[in-house]
């Protein structure tokens, strides 16, 4: 960068201002989250300013009673955890299985009603959740499907499906599509193309749509509060942790929970930052 | 599946166009009977049940053939206060948190522009509340703003003279200095823009990033001052990426639930239309009822799109 584009004096104070700022809003809270989890819930009543508490003061308590099972003394939130995995990883699963099939077709195929079908998958995602959790509440106990874990998956992969084929389909459209002609040229049928040339170099994308549709489906909330609130057993982590706070639990059993269910998907959207960011603002660019 | 590419199979005779056209269906399949099945036979759904008379009670009785049609619902939306009051907070709502967001994200992209040492950091960790699990997010701003032991709370008693905790999250309407400002309805707002703005601030940083660096560097080697590059050179830039990301904001927020359930469940003049719509269906048990709000709702958002687009449109034929 030239000398000439250096800012002035008060520029720069104002831009680190914003800066600091920005980071103490950002991660402030969750901070405090973390500190008062550490805390004992009697301290915090007694000296809710104290940000710093000394290590003597610690106490990892809250973790162990927030995931523990009820018949354990704790609030079962290992389960609700459980349950949350089981229907994250499978949504991961089915939605990319359907995804990567139709926005390979929208990357590369012409085909007859390509822009009706790109239509469509806009327009679903732009439709209101709550409208089409009413009739979807309805039709699932009608054929009894609320209550279990296999309504709620088939409601979450329809729901991420066309976030995963738009953030697919810009990694697909930015491989070179040589590779594919030869393959095609050498006999390789479409699927095993796709299976053995495209997927192999679009694989930090997909990967990072995986994670995409895994935070989607692991922070869900609407859905599981209309399907599974009757069912205790089958409640996940987000819909474990609100029924709590209905019920008193010591908050900072609530916020090591909290902090519980965070820590899987920050953790992942930090490997896979760079993917995730590209993937998500394609677009924005131009 | 490798057999039909075979020579001598009926696949082998179709042209190539023939070929890429039946294997554009063929992929799409299976998201299209996803989406058929969740999406689009539920809407065609709320558009029914939004003229039926029909309650919790009935679903294991109900069918097609025994609908009692009616237009009770509609009339009964639009006849109550409860729906244009819910619409109103729903606008105000979406407009506040857009605006708001957007504005808080082009002010840290520009202040991130520059590379200096540590920047990928802080630009990972610029993007927490965005990340965090909406469940996670409200419990710590419950905790927060919580009467009792909330740091925002003790902090104003403390140091800011308060008299007594103010109840953020179910205060209609808070008098300061003789002006009623619905003070619970702004913290659901300071709460989305909280995590909304990561997004707008990715948007708008990879749009700044595309901007190639040598005209900024020709322009101020003119002698143009750094306030006539932002106004002149960046902003116009901008604009494309502000406009989508007007768009989107306001049809996410327009139809946001889970975070105003979450951390008012609807009190404090926080009842905003996705709210009223699963208080009819849950609370108050009448399925009618609450597809009429939804559809309602759809028709609403789907008039604002038009218009805004209407608008953006003439704009950029001007």
């Amino acid at each position: 960068m030239s000398k000439a584009m250096r800012a002035p004096l008060p520029e720069r104070i104002l831009r680190v201002v914003v800066i600091v700022v920005a980071l103490v809003l950002a991660v402030g809270p969750v901070l405090y989250g973390v500190v008062l989890s550490i805390r004992p819930f009697s301290a915090v009543l007694n000296a809710p300013l104290d940000l710093f508490p000394s290590p003597s003061e610690w106490d990892f308590s809250s973790f162990g009673t927030a995931l523990a099972d009820e018949a354990d003394g704790g609030f079962g939130l290992g389960r609700f955890i459980r349950n949350s995995l089981l229907l994250a990883l499978g949504t991961v699963v089915a939605s990319l299985l359907v995804s990567v099939l139709g926005a390979y077709a929208a990357a590369r195929l012409r085909y007859k009603g390509r822009g009706v079908v790109n239509g469509i998958i806009l327009s679903v995602y732009l439709l209101p959740g709550i409208v089409l959790a009413v009739p979807l509440f309805v039709m699932l106990s009608r054929v009894g499907l609320t209550g279990n874990l296999v309504g709620l998956l088939i409601v979450y992969v329809s729901t991420t499906v066309p976030v995963a084929i738009y953030m697919v389909r810009n990694y697909f459209i930015a491989l070179p599509e040589s590779v594919e002609e030869a393959a095609i040229i050498d006999g390789c049928s479409l699927p095993v193309m796709l299976w053995r040339v495209v997927l192999p170099i679009a694989a930090p994308g997909v990967a990072a749509t995986a994670i995409y549709v895994f935070m989607i489906a692991w922070n869900e909330y609407l859905f599981a509060l209309l399907f599974l609130v009757q069912k205790r057993e089958l409640w996940t982590a987000p819909l474990g942790l609100s029924q709590l706070t209905e019920i008193s639990v010591p908050v900072t059993v609530l916020l090591a929970g909290s902090i519980i269910v965070t820590v899987p998907v920050v953790v992942l959207f930090f490997i896979f930052q760079r993917f995730l960011v590209s993937g998500l603002t394609t677009g924005a660019e131009k | 599946m490798t057999s039909t590419t075979r020579r001598f199979s009926p696949w082998a005779r179709l042209t190539r166009a023939q070929r890429e056209n039946l294997n554009g269906q063929l992929l799409t399949a299976p998201t299209l009977l996803v989406i058929l099945a969740i999406v689009i036979v539920p809407f065609l759904a709320v558009i029914v049940f939004a003229f039926a008379d029909l309650r919790l009670v009935d679903i294991p009785y109900m069918s097609l053939g025994t609908i009692d049609w009616t237009l009770d619902n509609i009339r009964d939306a639009m006849g109550s206060q409860a729906f244009w009051g819910a619409l109103g907070t729903t606008i105000a709502y979406a407009t506040l948190t857009t605006l708001g967001a957007i504005a808080c994200g082009l002010v840290t992209a520009l202040a991130i522009r520059r590379p200096f040492r540590g920047r990928g950091v802080i630009r990972a960790l610029l993007l927490v509340p965005y990340v965090l699990p909406v469940i996670a997010a409200a419990t710590i701003w419950r905790t927060l703003l919580n009467p009792q032991y909330g740091l925002i709370n003790a902090f104003g008693l403390e140091f800011l003279g308060w008299d007594r905790p103010i109840g953020f999250l179910n205060t209609t309407t808070y008098d300061v200095f003789g002006i009623g400002i619905p003070l619970t309805l702004l913290t659901v707002v300071a709460f989305e823009v909280w995590k909304t703005t990561p997004l707008t601030f990715l948007f708008i940083t990879a749009r700044l990033q595309s901007i190639p660096g040598d005209i900024e560097e020709a322009a101020a080697l003119d002698g143009a001052s750094n306030r006539k590059i932002l106004t002149q050179i960046i902003a116009p830039q901008l604009r494309a990426v502000v406009l989508l990301l007007i768009l989107l904001r306001f049809i996410w927020s327009f139809q946001s639930f889970n975070d105003i359930y979450l951390l008012t469940g609807g009190a404090g003049g926080t009842q905003v239309m996705a709210v009223k719509v699963y208080t009819e269906l849950i609370t108050r048990a009448d399925i009618g009822s609450a597809a009429s709000y939804g559809l309602l709702m759809s028709v609403i958002l789907a008039v604002l799109l038009a218009f805004y687009v209407l608008l953006t449109r003439r704009k950029e034929a001007l």
